[in-house]
């Protein structure tokens, strides 16, 4: 019986496994939709970003591996850490919930994925440089459709703006997460290697805002701000999820295709 | 040479020298089809990037994603291999490269115009923010027409969208600037 894995995490492989949990919690999360959604074209646009998701935590992880050197894999990330080595943002491991839920919390995400990635392009990191150039291209998908949705909704009956409207007020105060950075990503920061997040949130909330007039909802306040998923403490919902993601590999250690 | 047990060889292989073994690789590499759009080798698409021959005649293939969860890209990985080792290449590993990351920009005029072929609209224009948004120009595959509208962001693939045809009204895949 394989054992939960303890990363050596240095200041690169602990910036490489935050963004690949993001990607990787949030892609999972979409994958719950599959078979789900309220209509066809949205199960299918569901899935799709769920496998954006998935293909940019996959690099990643692979990444981590490499120059964390312990000849860690892909799986053994995704399989053998327990909650407390998870790295993710507390929003994405949020319940889905009802569709404006879902839709919310995308929108949030990709609109500062978006320009996370954009920034990500210029890192003098060769591998995660490359990695940008494509996630940015999948984010900008991911930031119009959701915004076409959250126009919709808002901007629609009484019953869907009630339900987007109570969604951003239950994803708001996890954004401010989003654009925190500990002493070790500063140090990346200063190398060239990492963007500088604060960075990108006045323009964050500009893009935000524009969408969110136009859907007729109010930019919320920001007050008190959730975290504590980028060193580990995370909210109930991730141990569930983890559960039904590593189900399989904790029955069968190993086990492939 | 080592070849499966059993299976002869071809009566050339291998060739004399180390030219003609890579045209021969690079050859049956070419060859191989992304699964998901069966026209179109993954040299037209650009995802073949570098193919090498040693002199043992082991090769290694260099490919690189197209989408980042493109799911073709182990078929394609695995397809490679068996067309390599039916060629009579004893060892062939496949390495996946992410950098430069690939674009529709890479894809040759030929694979765009197998595309329209087939029925799938290829990427208009470059790859620009400004193409990738707003800019949507996008021909109906099968009558020519401007005329057309976007029906789904997402298809039936990662790099493809559903669109319609205002003009012979038929429905089409369009392969998304990337």
């Amino acid at each position: 019986m394989a054992k939960t894995l303890r990363v050596n995490e240095t200041p690169l492989v602990l910036y490489c496994l935050r963004r690949a949990d993001d990607a990787l919690i949030l892609g999972h999360r979409l994958s719950e939709w599959c078979g789900h959604a309220p209509m066809m074209e949205e199960d299918m646009a569901l899935a799709n970003m769920a496998l954006d998701l998935i293909g940019q935590a996959r690099s990643l992880y692979t990444y981590a591996g490499q120059v964390e050197g312990e000849g860690h894999t892909e799986d053994d990330f995704a399989y053998w850490r327990d909650e407390r080595g998870y790295r993710n943002a507390l929003l994405v491991e949020q319940e889905n919930d009802d569709f404006a839920r879902t839709i919310m919390r995308q929108f949030l995400y990709a609109s500062f994925a978006d320009l996370y990635w954009q920034a990500m392009v210029k890192s003098k990191d060769e591998t995660l440089a490359a990695v940008a150039a494509k996630s940015e291209k999948e984010m900008a998908y991911h930031v119009r459709h959701t915004a076409e949705w959250v126009i919709r909704l808002g901007d629609g009956t009484d019953e869907s703006h009630e339900r987007i409207a109570k969604a951003l007020e239950y994803c708001w105060p996890f954004t401010g997460e989003l654009f925190e950075a500990d002493e070790s990503e500063k140090g990346l920061v200063a190398e060239g290697i990492a963007a500088d997040l604060s960075s990108l949130r006045d323009q964050w909330r500009t893009n935000v805002k524009a969408v969110l007039d136009e859907a007729t909802l109010t930019m919320p306040q920001d007050g008190w701000m959730q975290k504590g998923g980028r060193s580990g403490r995370h909210s109930e919902y991730l141990g569930h999820l983890l559960t039904e993601l590593q189900h399989v590999q904790h029955t069968v250690p190993g086990a492939v295709w | 040479m080592t070849g499966r047990e059993g299976q002869p060889m071809p009566a050339s292989f291998p060739p004399a020298d180390s030219a003609t073994l890579l045209a021969k690789a690079l050859e049956v590499a070419t060859t191989v089809a992304d699964p998901e759009i069966p026209v179109l080798s993954i040299a037209d698409l650009g995802i073949l990037r570098d193919i090498k021959v040693a002199e043992d005649s082991s090769v290694e293939v260099s490919i690189t994603p197209t989408y980042s969860g493109c799911p073709a890209m182990n078929m394609i990985g695995l397809e490679l291999e068996l067309a390599l080792e039916k060629a009579g290449f004893s060892k062939v590993t496949v390495i996946t490269v992410l950098s430069p990351a690939w674009t529709t920009d890479w894809m040759t005029e030929d694979g765009k115009r197998k595309l329209r072929e087939y029925g799938i609209a290829p990427p208009s224009g470059r790859t620009s923010r400004g193409a990738l948004f707003g800019a949507d120009e996008v021909q109906c595959p099968r009558c020519g027409s401007k005329s057309t509208v976007r029906l789904a962001e997402f298809g039936s693939t990662s790099c493809k969208a559903l669109w319609r045809c205002e003009a012979c009204r038929e429905p089409f895949d369009y392969f998304k600037c990337h």
